[in-house]
Parts: structure tokens; C-alpha cells; sequence
């Protein structure tokens, strides 16, 4: 075939059988495909542990305080190969990231995240009291951790929550509280104070399981 | 994605969630560990807010340049297939992830992970850890050295066995990003009777799969896999604020 053999144009014009196909443009945003969660089995200690995982505040930083608890299972036995990760604001409610768009904040002796694993049948985590940050829906939030909650048995990460229980007035302010049922569901996200701290256990199922959000 | 100010307020990313035919379920019944574990209750629905559109920033100072090779631990060479894992770590809206944490841990050669609740009778090996970190560079690319994993029998059921795998975790940007995964080798006999692999849904199964990649495996070296992973992209939406623009 001679390449200079140009055919006639059509009578009718080209027209494309449907958005699909042939208008050069996406009908849809193009997405890929998220890659699928799965356990972190019993040896997350080989990969996901760091010697400094727990200490979301430095040691000897001003206002530590550590918040302590157990992850119990249906059976109410403790969980000793589960690992939880919390992530928060700093006492002034800014966040040491640069995705938070009023600036990345930073806090002496502050990184915001810690890991803590439960091989001794609690976790542990040594922080700062966060502060209150907004809802964006006019008010501000009480003071509070998000919490993801790892282990052998459990495909996806589970995420809760932390809330203070000397923060009465704030907590009854807050708009994921205020969305909770009823008094019970919320007494799972409120942790009580102790001698050093804080102390608020995880219940993966039964009739105080924890309240756990969708994000 | 990083949320703007403006005299019109602030927007944050709202991260998009898979639909839940694509999403791997909490619990799965054939897998006998969920069964005391997974939560039964629905998740509360939690609009995301600052907290859960920031994330922790986790680089360097993680990681140290022998970190990604696991063949080389303890002053000798690992027993096994030696292989090169790579990819990128992206977005679902294709975007690279730059910076990102990477961490991996898995069995060695003979299907046995240094770890003391691991007892059965398979050998450990001096050389291998089963360890390894890297950040992503700045188009969101990784590569590990490491020793094809084997299966190795677990009591789930008679007769089972693990596929091999390696287990990842990444943090992306944003907490809605953080993922702990397991990535497989092509065509693994095992994946017919395997219920961690058998919760992911089918149509979402290939994504867990790495490809045999001829291209990057090296002469008289190692064999090569790749394996892309993504993370959760977003949508922008309006953050209410006050008349000034300030966040309420």
C-alpha cells in the first residue's frame, strides 16, 4: 500500500459510539486501585519494632504523661502480640506535619506519633496532653488521640479513639462524642487518670467493645 | 494532598476510601484468628478532620543505607534465592508518594521468621534477619536485596500453609493513609487454600501479587519482582470557617 494513498474523508463524520471510547477525554477521574490490607500476623515485632516507638513525647519532656491500657479480646483475654500507633496534636492543638494546612507545628521534645506493642499485656505510650483543635464545623474538638489498633487476627488496621476524662466540658462539646449512641459507647474512648497518666483499655468485641470509627 | 487557606477558609483532603466490595473486611471467617479479635460492631463513620488528614513525617532517620539489603546481616550472606523487590509507592490518583517510610519483615529461605513464638522445625539462618527499611525517593520509588521467602505451615486449618509473602507497612502522608500489607509471588500453588489471601475480594486480589520482572532481574545475581503500591488518594472539600477566614 503506498503510505501517500490518503483514503477520502467519510461522508459522515466521526462520531464516537459513546463517552467511553474514542473522544480522548475521561468520562470518570482516573483511579488506581488501592493495594488491599492485610494482617500484620504474630511477628510484627521483627519489622515494627524501634527503640524509641513509645516516646511520642522525650523523655523528661515538660507535661509528659503516659497512657497506659490493655487490648482485650472477646474472650477478655489480653492481646500480647497486638500493636497500637497513636497520632495528635501538640498541647497547642497544632500538628507536627506538613499536611496540616495552617503549617506544620512543631513542639520541643514533640513528634506527635508513637508505637507502643503489648508483649508484656499493656501498651504504653509517654506523650503530651494534646489541646483542642477545630471541627470545622464552627467549634473545636475536645482534646483527643487517634488510635490504630494492629494484630495477628485482624485484616485491617481498627482506629478508635482517645479521650480524657478530667475534660468533662470539652468532651461534652465535641461533635464525635456528641455522635456516639449513648453514654456507654462513649465511655469506651475515655480514658481515666492515674498516678502518671492515663489509662484506658481496648475491647476488640463484647459487650463493652470499644467504639471503633470508619475513616 | 495538602489542604490551602484562603480568604475563603480552609480546605481540607477528604482521602477516598475503596468501596467495600474492593476493601479487605476486617474479619474473615475461614482465617480462625479474627474470630475472638476482629470487632463485630459497625465502625462509626468519622468525617475527616485535621487530625485524620495529618500523619506522622517518618524518613531518614529511620533508616540506614544496609537496611535495604537483607542478604547481608551479621557479617555473612543469607542462604536462598536472592531477589530485588522494587515499585513505587503512589496514590490513587497516581500521584508518587516521596519520602515515605517503607518497612518490610518476613520468613527466611526455609520458611522460618526469627521471632520466639516461631518454633517449628525449620532452620534459622545466621545471616538472615528478615529486617529491612527504606524511603521512597522523590518519584516515590523503593528496592530491597532480599531471599525469596519460603511457605511455611501455620494450624489454621489441616495442612496449612503459608504462600509466601513479605509483610509491608507504610504510612503515606495523611493518618487515613496507613497501610500494613502483605505482597505475594506470581502464581503460588498455595493461594487456592490460603484464607489471608482468600479475604482480600477476588477483584482486588491481583494488587497483592508482584510480577516477575525480567527487565530488572540480574546477570548470574538475583531474580527481580516489582510491586507497586497505592495508597488512599483524595477529594477536596470545604472546611467551614468564620467570616474572617480563620478556622472557627
Amino acid at each position: 500500500m503506498n503510505p501517500l494513498d490518503v483514503p477520502p474523508d467519510p461522508a459522515v463524520p466521526f462520531r464516537p459510539s459513546s463517552g467511553q471510547r474514542g473522544t480522548g477525554f475521561l468520562t470518570e477521574p482516573l483511579r488506581l486501585g488501592t493495594t488491599p490490607s492485610a494482617t500484620v500476623g504474630p511477628y510484627l515485632a521483627i519489622g515494627l519494632t524501634w527503640p524509641d516507638g513509645e516516646w511520642a513525647a522525650a523523655e523528661g519532656a515538660e507535661g509528659g504523661i503516659w497512657i497506659r491500657g490493655r487490648v482485650l479480646d472477646g474472650a477478655g483475654d489480653v492481646v500480647p502480640d497486638a500493636m497500637i500507633e497513636t497520632w495528635q496534636a501538640d498541647p497547642d492543638g497544632g500538628f507536627a506535619s506538613p499536611e496540616d494546612p495552617r503549617g506544620a507545628a512543631s513542639y520541643p521534645g514533640f513528634r506527635g506519633y508513637a508505637r507502643a506493642q503489648t508483649l508484656t499485656g499493656e501498651f504504653a505510650v509517654h506523650t503530651l496532653k494534646p489541646g483542642r483543635v477545630p471541627d470545622g464545623e464552627g467549634g473545636l474538638q475536645a482534646p483527643h488521640i487517634d488510635v490504630s489498633v494492629f494484630a495477628r487476627g485482624i485484616l485491617d488496621r481498627v482506629v478508635t479513639r482517645i479521650y480524657f476524662a478530667d475534660e468533662a466540658a470539652a468532651n461534652a462539646e465535641d461533635v464525635v462524642l456528641r455522635s456516639l449512641p449513648d453514654d456507654a459507647a462513649r465511655e469506651t474512648l475515655i480514658a481515666v487518670p492515674t498516678e502518671d497518666g492515663y489509662r484506658l483499655d481496648v475491647r476488640l468485641q463484647g459487650d463493652r467493645e470499644t467504639v471503633f470509627f470508619a475513616v | 494532598m495538602t489542604g490551602t487557606t484562603s480568604a475563603g477558609g480552609l480546605h481540607l483532603p477528604r482521602y477516598v476510601r475503596e468501596p467495600a466490595a474492593l476493601r479487605t473486611p476486617v474479619g474473615f471467617p475461614d482465617y480462625r484468628s479474627t474470630a475472638l479479635r476482629a470487632p463485630l460492631r459497625t465502625p462509626v463513620d468519622l468525617p475527616h478532620r485535621l487530625t485524620e488528614i495529618t500523619g506522622p513525617v517518618l524518613g531518614e532517620d529511620r533508616v540506614a543505607p544496609e537496611d535495604a539489603d537483607l542478604t547481608l546481616r551479621n557479617g555473612g550472606e543469607a542462604v536462598g534465592q536472592r531477589i530485588l523487590v522494587y515499585g513505587r509507592v503512589l496514590d490513587s490518583d497516581g500521584r508518587p508518594v516521596p519520602d515515605a517510610l517503607v518497612e518490610v519483615w518476613q520468613a527466611n529461605a526455609a520458611g522460618r521468621y526469627r521471632h520466639v513464638v516461631d518454633n517449628w522445625p525449620a532452620p534459622l539462618d545466621p545471616h538472615f534477619d528478615g529486617l529491612g527499611r527504606v524511603v521512597t525517593d522523590s518519584l516515590g520509588r523503593y528496592e530491597f536485596m532480599t531471599i525469596k521467602p519460603g511457605a511455611y505451615p501455620w494450624g489454621n486449618h489441616h495442612n496449612a500453609w503459608r504462600p509466601a509473602h513479605i509483610h509491608f507497612s507504610l504510612f503515606g502522608r495523611a493518618f487515613t493513609q496507613r497501610l500494613v500489607t502483605q505482597m505475594y509471588f506470581p502464581d503460588d500453588p498455595l493461594f487456592g487454600q490460603d484464607p489471608i489471601y482468600n479475604a482480600i475480594p477476588p477483584a482486588a486480589r491481583h494488587r497483592a501479587v508482584s510480577r516477575y520482572s525480567l527487565e530488572r532481574t540480574q546477570d548470574n545475581w538475583a531474580l527481580a519482582f516489582e510491586w507497586d503500591i497505592v495508597l488512599r488518594g483524595t477529594e477536596q472539600t470545604p472546611f467551614e470557617t468564620d467570616d474572617d477566614g480563620d478556622v472557627a
